[in-house]
């Protein structure tokens, strides 16, 4: 059989409850060998088993240099991530991967980087923000636009907190809906475009979200003199097998599991935000 | 390609002693429950003797006739498709220790040598689509070179075309031209033989009979029967770029129209020779101690097939048939350099409300062209 099918054991080292629906879990193979061969990037992504339950795909959000750990954040909203909610340390589970074609970080070396996200705990904008912050001197200004729908979902404040703390680093939130104290932007995110401190002329960006939030992103940077080949776009289908055979993650031509996730919006805006798709 | 030469009909289980020879089991049409299907058979007794079918938007149906010879039909449901690319497999099972400690056992089948008796042009243009998708460098399936490996392919030119039949208008039929070791034109007293591998060669080799040399007016004949054959069909695809007519069309009110009569079955994508899509299934013993990990054909039909975290993204009929109808004459060009429909018109016959996938195809560019 393919191995690449077939998930390797791995235990749960860490479990972290990030929001009541949020969740991270720091994952390690039980074969250190496999510890040491495994290698990834950020945008990419695993298919995490649980005994008797089944896969899911999950996106990365350690640092590809961290060895310790592969810490995966998922949000409880279906059978395989209900079961992976119960999971404690010194669980067994499944890992299969990494898969997919990451964030482009080449293009970002070196340059400005914007970073535009809605939605809770956006797993493949962490990765590539928290690779951009431990290698900060490899890149110029830095832009990150986080939105929620309401201001109580927002997770990783300390974070958030800290990144904005960094040199040549800029960090908007937005609400749809604020709660007490909220003291960012009520609104969404594609209105704090225009405060954005970096010429999006010159950046790559990268935007993680619902379609539509990411469809109406890069229709306003567009306008504002965005060229579509420096805007990426991390796109989510129904994922089964991970290895383009399943067919469940096609989007138009493109298989999202090994041509995406991550896909420059220049090769997909024929398709972006339509229904149906 | 020139013909080897003449099998007479009473000597064809000449042919299949030969492949009994090599060590090969033989799938061949036989008539099962009312339809032709691929069953495991040892003689041409056994091929269906005097059957017509009569193929129709939403109906098959076999006939009985006087005619002597065994292929006079167009294709049932299912031909190669199910052979190479199972409609369930287990791909690998997990075991759980008392300590919660997992092991995962790949599962591995060790297919026969088979030789399919009878395979058709265009199911043999369905396995070269197929073999792209699930043989390709980024996505190679072990499971399907395995058995794809031990496939001894013997084709039979089809003469009797469906009226659901348009596979002229493809280029993938009636004719055969690649992807088997033998391939055979019926004639009323025996078979025009074609050898095209070395596989081929080999069978014919083993064979304890000399063919004869092929008369020029059997060969006239031949030629005859398989230009008729594409003649025959009245079903064509539009003479259009379908990818360009597909891109315009999205938006439709065609995709509406389809959806009050298409019951979003599936039907269509279980008959079609080149659809791939398959589901992973998870079966937890009842003992708690172990689980079977599976795949099962699937269609994008389904409600499942576009869930994701909490919600469908092809909730609506026209969504999925035109999400089948583009991928099918669109997408492919793109994944795999041409359409994925060969003409086999299976999605026509047995669809059970007998939507045409041509007819829907010409209702558009009439649309395109005249709003």
């Amino acid at each position: 059989m393919d191995n690449r099918l077939i998930p390797m054991e791995a235990t749960v080292i860490t479990r972290t409850q990030e929001s009541p629906s949020i969740f991270s879990l720091g994952l390690r193979f039980t074969d250190s060998a496999l510890n040491d061969q495994y290698s990834f990037q950020p945008g990419q992504f695993n298919m995490l088993y649980v005994f008797g339950i089944g896969e899911v795909p999950i996106s990365i959000v350690s640092d590809p240099q961290q060895t310790d750990e592969l810490v995966h954040t998922i949000r409880n909203v279906g059978r395989v991530t209900q079961a992976l909610s119960t999971l404690k340390p010194g669980d067994r589970l499944g890992i299969r991967g990494p898969y997919g074609r990451g964030w482009p970080l080449q293009a970002a070396h070196q340059h400005d980087v914007l970073i535009v996200t809605g939605g809770l705990g956006c797993a493949p904008s962490v990765s590539i923000i928290n690779y951009i912050m431990s290698r900060r001197h490899q890149f110029g200004r830095v832009s990150i636009i986080q939105g929620v729908k309401h201001s109580d979902d927002l997770i990783w404040q300390t974070r958030y907190q800290e990144w904005m703390q960094q040199d040549n680093t800029q960090v908007l939130l937005a609400a749809d809906v604020a709660g007490h104290g909220w003291s960012w932007h009520i609104g969404l995110v594609t209105e704090l475009l225009p405060q954005v401190e970096l010429d999006i002329t010159q950046a790559i960006i990268m935007l993680c979200g619902p379609e539509m939030m990411m469809q109406a992103t890069a229709q306003q940077l567009l306008s504002s003199g965005a060229n579509a080949d420096q805007i990426w776009l991390s796109m989510e289908r129904n994922m089964q097998c991970a290895t383009g055979l399943c067919g469940h993650c096609q989007y138009g031509a493109d298989f999202i599991c090994k041509d995406g996730p991550v896909f420059c919006y220049s090769t997909i805006q024929d398709r972006l935000g339509r229904r149906g798709i | 390609m020139t013909h080897t030469g003449f099998l007479p009909r009473d000597h064809f289980d000449k042919l299949f002693d030969a492949l009994q020879s090599i060590g090969a089991e033989c799938i061949g049409p036989v008539v099962s429950a009312g339809t032709i299907a691929y069953q495991p058979l040892s003689s041409s007794t056994q091929f269906p003797h005097g059957v017509h079918d009569e193929q129709a938007p939403g109906s098959y149906r076999l006939t009985s006739t006087t005619d002597a010879r065994w292929f006079s039909w167009a294709n049932g449901a299912q031909a190669i498709k199910p052979l190479v690319f199972a409609p369930l497999e287990t791909l690998w099972r997990s075991e759980r220790d008392q300590q919660g400690k997992l092991c995962f056992v790949a599962h591995q089948e060790n297919p026969a040598l088979t030789a399919i008796i009878g395979v058709r042009a265009c199911d043999l243009a369905a396995l070269a689509l197929q073999d792209q998708h699930f043989l390709n460098e980024h996505s190679y399936d072990e499971a399907y070179a395995r058995r794809r490996q031990q496939l001894i392919l013997i084709a039979v030119n089809c003469t009797h075309p469906a009226a659901t039949c348009f596979c002229h208008s493809t280029g993938d039929g009636p004719q055969a031209s690649s992807h088997f070791d033998i391939l055979l034109d019926e004639l009323d007293d025996g078979f025009a033989v074609t050898t095209a591998s070395t596989m081929g060669e080999k069978i014919i080799q083993a064979m304890t009979l000399e063919l004869e040399t092929l008369q020029p007016a059997q060969l006239d004949e031949i030629n005859r029967a398989n230009r008729q054959a594409g003649e025959q069909q009245s079903r064509h695809l539009p003479a259009v770029d379908l990818q360009q007519l597909l891109s315009t069309m999205q938006e439709s009110s065609r995709w509406q129209d389809i959806a009050q009569r298409c019951l979003s079955c599936g039907n269509c994508t279980s008959v079609c020779p080149s659809c791939f899509c398959h589901s992973h299934q998870e079966a937890p013993a009842a003992d708690g101690l172990s689980s079977t990990h599976s795949r099962q054909w699937d269609s994008c039909f389904t409600h499942g097939h576009s869930y994701i975290h909490g919600q469908v993204i092809r909730k609506d009929t026209h969504q999925r048939y035109r999400q089948w109808l583009t991928h099918k004459f669109s997408g492919w060009f793109q994944q795999y350099g041409r359409s994925g429909c060969v003409g086999c018109g299976r999605c026509i016959s047995w669809c059970p409300v007998g939507i045409d996938v041509t007819e829907e195809l010409h209702a558009m560019v009439n649309e395109a062209q005249h709003g």
